[in-house]
């Protein structure tokens, strides 16, 4: 069998550029490209068409920051509804944090997910396993093992590395498995139980602050340890002016870090929590008009090279309490391919560049297949609807959890097709292009 | 005391000036609030603000109930929710909120029927507080407009101060607070305050000296090193007061520490009104009571 989609403007995220295109797939590859008329699809084989007219082709979306929650907190996600989540906000790779129970630091449990995601048979599950065993910042966890296991980058996210010797000697053997290490930067002694943003709101509101500076501190740590190793730190969730600041000048000596911030950080701040909104509470903190303007400015030029959602399902067992003893997090899977359109119509980024940070960045940091549409390539393609508008709804989420600010919120675009290895993984009712 | 307009804090001063007479007859009992139904629902241990609603409840013939954090259910884990919806199920009146949680009292008025009152959410607010303040201040000084009034201690976590600053701003009173700089709050001046450490320099010419409650075991050793040090460079004393107007009045929303935040002298001595806030609060929250269900 032969899939036509026609006449879609097809971003290529390498040149930066768009074009419209027919794609041809055939056994799950893109087959051909190529100008929209020159396309004779064969008599003898059975042709399916989609009709992408009006519509925007990406290379399949791929978030490197998500908690799926199996194995251990399987009422908050699965992996099959957070793999669900995912093909419904256009994301066709996810790479799965480590904070489960028991927390991926060995190879049965990274086997455990990687089986998970087979049965789901949805979206492509890599998972990211733990730097130090049960992430307590005290001894190694076996990388070789992880990466042959299936393991494509190592993290302790959910907690910093508190260790800054063990986290050095982690940049160095990550090295010898080319394996990325990303890193969750925070200094807890300084975040003091603190449950939002250090600054006029938390002052208001009598909530214990997190200062700006326990982010910049760690960051500025890995960014020292990239330097000491040579080898280079993924840092993220980047949710500060300053952090951003230092990414830059790091950059620009050279020093190989790399880094993201998720949709909240650019459309949010800290007058989010103001009526105690637990959905507002999540780790880093939103922070202040100013970070958010500085976060858009990293985006756009090219400091934050990935745009990732940290989608971090909660419950109302978790979310329905008292601010300070709601769990951190937030879900983004659904609303973050809308959040980023709307930097796109405001002129932070234009469209490729805000795909590439959606797709062929994470995809070349983790070194993992995807974000690119060439002859050849497996056909992992998002089709979406840059103007169809709509209303967030509870409701509406394929996600298990409901924990997002977003909900009410109006939205631009939407993924409509969601397309891996050449089959349909999620297709919005409304899209209907089959001719 | 953020939601309360200007008119809405006079008026509760007045009733509280009316409702002050009740306090003074041999008979303290009127039977305004009879058939009402009133729970007291304290999550966190306090003598003092839960005597006080539960006497100005009594005052006006209310029902009371009384639940507190060591009563089973909470102890066993039940969730602040699951709580509301129990004590909804009782379909009381009003619900009396003292909770270490800042903004619970948000969380449960989506939850219940009641009115509910304030009586402290962690470090976020204690508007009862701030209005037995207001009305101490209002008697005493016979006005708030114009008036400058001095906070000292630790403001960062104080619920009381927080709402004091709220209640003095609306009503006009120039406000400054005072303490080590580990107890000022980030971005304090954004609550419409002058940030002066030294309390030397920020009693001169003072009408209102609040001093508040420090407490070693809460602050740790981390905000001040000794409670000792504290009572040399930021406790109140005889020095100190002298740089105050002439008619100062000193406040303190208790239990006090003699000898750490303020000298046993200054607290018994003539400028000092803290009894005067005890016996005044009791008839704040009988105001608040009879004004949110005493009207019929
Ligand atoms: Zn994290
Ligand atoms: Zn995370």
């Amino acid at each position: 069998m032969i899939t036509w989609i026609k006449g879609g403007e097809v971003i290529d995220t390498h040149s930066k550029t768009k074009k419209t295109l027919d794609i041809v797939i055939k056994k799950g590859k893109i087959e051909r490209l190529l100008p929209p008329g020159n396309y004779n699809p064969p008599k003898d084989i059975d042709v399916k068409t989609i009709d992408a007219s009006g519509m925007i082709v990406t290379p399949g979306l791929i978030d490197m920051h998500v908690h799926m929650r199996e194995p251990g907190e399987e009422y908050k996600e699965t992996i099959a509804t957070g793999s669900q989540s995912a093909a419904a906000g256009g994301f066709t790779a996810v790479a799965c944090m480590p904070n489960t129970n028991p927390i991926n630091d060995s190879r049965s449990v990274t086997e455990f997910i990687l089986e998970r995601a087979r049965k789901a048979n949805l979206i492509r599950v890599y998972p990211v396993a733990a730097i130090s065993m049960g992430s307590r910042s005290e001894s190694l966890t076996e990388f070789g093992d992880l990466k042959q296991a299936g393991a494509v980058a190592v993290s302790d996210d959910g907690r910093p590395v508190t260790s800054s010797e063990l986290m050095r000697r982690a940049i160095e053997y990550a090295r010898f498995f080319g394996l990325p290490v990303i890193s969750h930067c925070e200094d807890i002694d300084l975040s003091n139980r603190g449950v939002m943003h250090e600054g006029t709101i938390s002052t208001k509101l009598g909530l214990q602050g997190i200062p700006a500076a326990s982010e910049e501190i760690m960051v500025v740590r890995e960014i020292l340890l990239a330097k000491l190793t040579g080898y280079p730190v993924h840092i993220a969730h980047v949710s500060t002016e300053g952090s951003v600041k230092f990414i830059k000048q790091a950059k620009e000596e050279g020093i190989s870090v790399t880094s993201e911030t998720a949709p909240h950080y650019f459309s949010l701040d800290h007058r989010a929590v103001i009526d105690f909104d637990t959905n507002a509470k999540m780790y880093p903190p939103l922070r202040e008009p100013r970070d958010v303007k500085a976060i858009r400015r990293g985006l756009s030029q090219g400091v934050i090279d990935v745009i990732a959602t940290d989608h971090a399902p909660h419950s109302p067992i978790e979310k329905d309490v008292e601010f300070d003893k709601a769990a951190f997090g937030i879900i983004g899977l659904e609303t973050a391919l809308p959040l980023t359109l709307a930097l796109v119509r405001e002129g932070v980024m234009d469209l490729p560049e805000a795909i590439a940070k959606l797709s062929y960045n994470p995809a070349s940091i983790l070194s993992i297949k995807g974000g690119i549409i060439e002859e050849g390539k497996e056909a992992d393609l998002t089709i979406i609807d840059l103007n169809k508008e709509y209303v967030v709804e509870k409701e509406s989420f394929r996600s298990k959890s409901h924990n997002s600010p977003f909900v009410g919120v109006e939205m631009k675009g939407k993924a409509v097709l969601t397309m891996v290895g050449g089959g349909i993984v999620w297709e919005s009712d409304e899209f209907n292009p089959r001719s | 005391m953020d939601q309360l307009s200007v008119s809405d804090i006079n008026m509760i001063l007045d009733t509280a000036d009316s409702l002050m007479e009740i306090s003074s007859r041999d008979i303290k009992k009127v039977p305004t609030l009879r058939g009402k139904s009133i729970v007291n629902f304290f999550y966190e241990p306090s003598t003092r603000t839960k005597a006080s609603f539960e006497m100005a409840a009594k005052r006006l013939s209310a029902d009371t109930l009384s639940l507190s954090a060591t009563d089973s259910s909470m102890v066993k884990g039940e969730t602040l929710i699951d709580t509301a919806r129990n004590l909804q199920a009782m379909n009381p009146d009003i619900i009396i909120l003292r909770h270490s949680s800042s903004g619970a009292p948000h969380l449960l008025a989506r939850y219940v029927d009641a009115g509910i009152i304030n009586a402290g959410d962690g470090m976020h607010e204690h508007p009862t507080q701030a209005l037995l303040d207001l009305f101490t201040i209002r008697k005493k000084k016979g006005r708030i407009k114009g008036l400058k009034v001095v906070i000292i201690g630790d403001i960062a976590h104080s619920r009381v101060a927080r709402s004091d600053i709220i209640g003095l701003r609306k009503m006009g009173a120039e406000v400054t607070v005072s303490g080590p700089p580990t107890m000022i709050p980030v971005d304090a001046e954004s609550l419409g305050v002058k940030v002066v450490l030294d309390p030397a320099k920020a009693i001169k010419g003072k009408d209102v000296i609040m001093v508040l409650r420090i407490q070693l075991e809460r602050q740790g050793r981390i905000l001040f090193p000794s409670l000792r040090e504290y009572s040399i460079f930021f406790g109140l004393n005889q020095e100190l007061i002298r740089r105050a107007k002439k008619d100062v009045i000193i406040m303190h929303p208790g239990p006090i520490n003699r000898g750490v935040e303020i000298t046993g002298d200054l607290a018994d001595g003539p400028f000092s009104v803290i009894l005067d806030q005890v016996s005044n609060g009791v008839a704040i929250r009988m105001a608040l009571l009879y004004l949110l269900i005493g009207g019929g």
